[in-house]
């Protein structure tokens, strides 16, 4: 074959083909950047448009200025509250993930472990969060630990069925050629089937992002003083909708931070196109 | 060779016999279903006949399979998408008891040029068209010399034009590395212009309907195809195919 990458670049309007391209690259690039902000931004003034017309009482509901203001002035307590919240999202995920990878790999070599024991984490799954809370805060009492293990346990799942899907579905033409280089299971394991499993894993890992967050703080409903879930009941209960409203907004941005390190990571990691698109 | 299933018990082959002297290029012919890929895998040892015998080069297939006496190049490329087309080629090397390449055999970069890749040593997978990917992937069943290529329906899944190419490189790179093939196809055209040896298989069960040598010149273009020569040979297989049914 004579065809290389070089001698491809010899075409006389391919200069100009290749800046359009890039113009128009560039413009759907901002769209895609301004479009979502326009999008928050009409929510938020229909909200307070909302609020101003009804004349919604401030113990129902604030205005988006009421919150801004929250905001600023209760910074120092929103972000004191938001550690202990953030240590146990993230110690949660870790335990979390690392567990889950471990018990796939697990089930992926001893088959008769998943049969015997992937029935036992789909029951555990089934039971809700907040039921799940208050026995784990009895097991476990009322430091950071519960959280921890909340947040973990919310994590676990969908890791666990996307990594053992990952390791798995490996191209069975591939198995065989493995099986021809007399590869052992644990060259198997780590050429083939761990690298297979990582778009899998990533997917996994965006929806923990979110739900480690959310365990942590449904933890902290349950008998806790700090944190961004004790700061919710507590402004729930004295009828502070702005400072309620505050700590949501502080709550999901460090989900939407947690999950767009995720994603950069990923784009780190995972750099090639899955052969064969799920 | 049996498969036991819930439903029935499949004989995928039975009393088909083959050799191939070393050096050869066999071409196994059937239509699908007929085992010939079996056949394939049986002395690829990837899988236990139920009866018989396989012998690659005096060793059984296991042995053969461990000495790494065996290339195999799947339909799908089974490239890994992670690696670039050298790493992949580089793969035989890493895994298996890692193992240096003998000296004065050539290394991953020269067989990559022998397929006609070279410029393309970093490029992954998904930037290779399908030719590509199976050139890389016959590149990696060459490396370390094995003395038996077994090829799957290697060039089933490319179009008439890459796959006319991609024939006649084969029967150069068969010529330059002296190597024996098995080669499994179910396209009587390609049978014959690449097999010094054609075995039709029949199916259901799977077993031999017919060998016939190919007496056509060693050195051969796609132009053949339009001699009598080639023709009597084609028409002679769809004979022994029809009879098979």
């Amino acid at each position: 074959m004579s065809i290389t990458a070089d001698t491809l670049i010899d075409d006389p309007g391919l200069k100009e083909a290749e800046a359009a391209h890039e113009r128009a690259r560039r413009k759907l690039a901002w769209r895609r950047r301004l479009l979502p902000v326009a999008g928050i931004l009409s929510m938020l003034l229909l909200w307070w448009f909302l609020v101003y017309i009804l004349e919604v009482p401030p113990f129902v509901a604030p205005s988006p200025v009421a919150v801004a203001t929250t905001l600023v002035a209760k910074w120092p307590i929103l972000m004191e509250n938001l550690v202990p919240t953030a240590i146990e999202a993230l110690a949660g995920f870790t335990l979390g993930n690392i567990v889950a990878i471990i018990i796939a790999t697990v089930f992926v070599h001893r088959k008769m472990m998943e049969e015997a024991f992937f029935p036992v984490v789909v029951l555990i799954n089934t039971i809700p969060v907040v039921a799940k809370a208050p026995i784990l805060v009895l097991l476990l009492g009322n430091g950071m630990e519960p959280k921890i293990a909340i947040a973990a346990l919310i994590c676990f799942f969908p890791t666990l069925v996307n990594m053992v899907r990952g390791l798995e579905s490996v191209n069975p033409q591939a198995m065989e050629l493995m099986r021809v280089l007399s590869a052992s299971e644990r060259e198997i394991f780590f050429k083939l089937r761990l690298r297979n499993s990582l778009p899998y894993l990533f997917s996994a890992l965006k929806i923990a992002a979110s739900t480690a967050v959310i365990g942590a703080i449904v933890g902290e409903w349950i008998g806790s003083t700090t944190g961004i879930g004790a700061l919710i009941i507590q402004s729930m209960y004295n009828f502070d909708s702005a400072m309620l409203y505050a700590t949501v907004i502080v709550g999901s941005a460090f989900s939407v931070a947690f999950f767009g390190a995720i994603i950069a990571v990923e784009r780190l990691v995972v750099r090639w196109q899955p052969a064969n698109p799920v | 060779m049996r498969f036991v299933t819930d439903r029935r018990t499949v004989t995928a082959l039975r009393d088909v016999s083959m050799g191939v002297e070393a050096g050869g290029f066999l071409s196994l012919l059937g239509p699908s279903g007929c085992g010939k890929s079996t056949l394939l895998r049986v002395v690829a040892d990837l899988v236990t006949p139920s009866a018989g015998h396989v012998s690659v080069f005096g060793m059984a297939p296991a042995a053969a399979r461990a000495a790494r006496t065996l290339g195999f190049v799947f339909q799908d490329a089974a490239l890994l998408p992670w690696r670039t087309a050298l790493q992949n080629v580089e793969l035989p090397l890493e895994v298996g008891g890692t193992r240096d390449l003998q000296r004065g055999a050539p290394t991953p970069r020269e067989l990559l040029k022998l397929v006609g890749l070279e410029g393309w040593e970093n490029s992954y997978p998904h930037e290779l068209s399908g030719g590509m990917r199976q050139r890389v992937s016959i590149a990696r069943a060459l490396l370390g010399g094995p003395r038996l290529l077994l090829m799957d329906e290697p060039f089933g899944a490319l179009d008439e034009i890459t796959r006319d190419r991609l024939n006649e490189e084969l029967r150069r790179v068969w010529q330059e590395t002296g190597t024996t093939i098995l080669f499994v196809t179910h396209s009587v055209y390609e049978a014959v212009y690449l097999g010094e040896q054609v075995l039709v298989l029949a199916a259901n069960p799977g077993r031999n309907a017919a060998h016939v040598s190919v007496d056509l010149p060693r050195d051969r273009d796609l132009t053949i195809r339009e001699t009598p020569a080639f023709t009597s040979i084609v028409s002679g297989l769809r004979d022994a195919l029809g009879r098979g049914h």
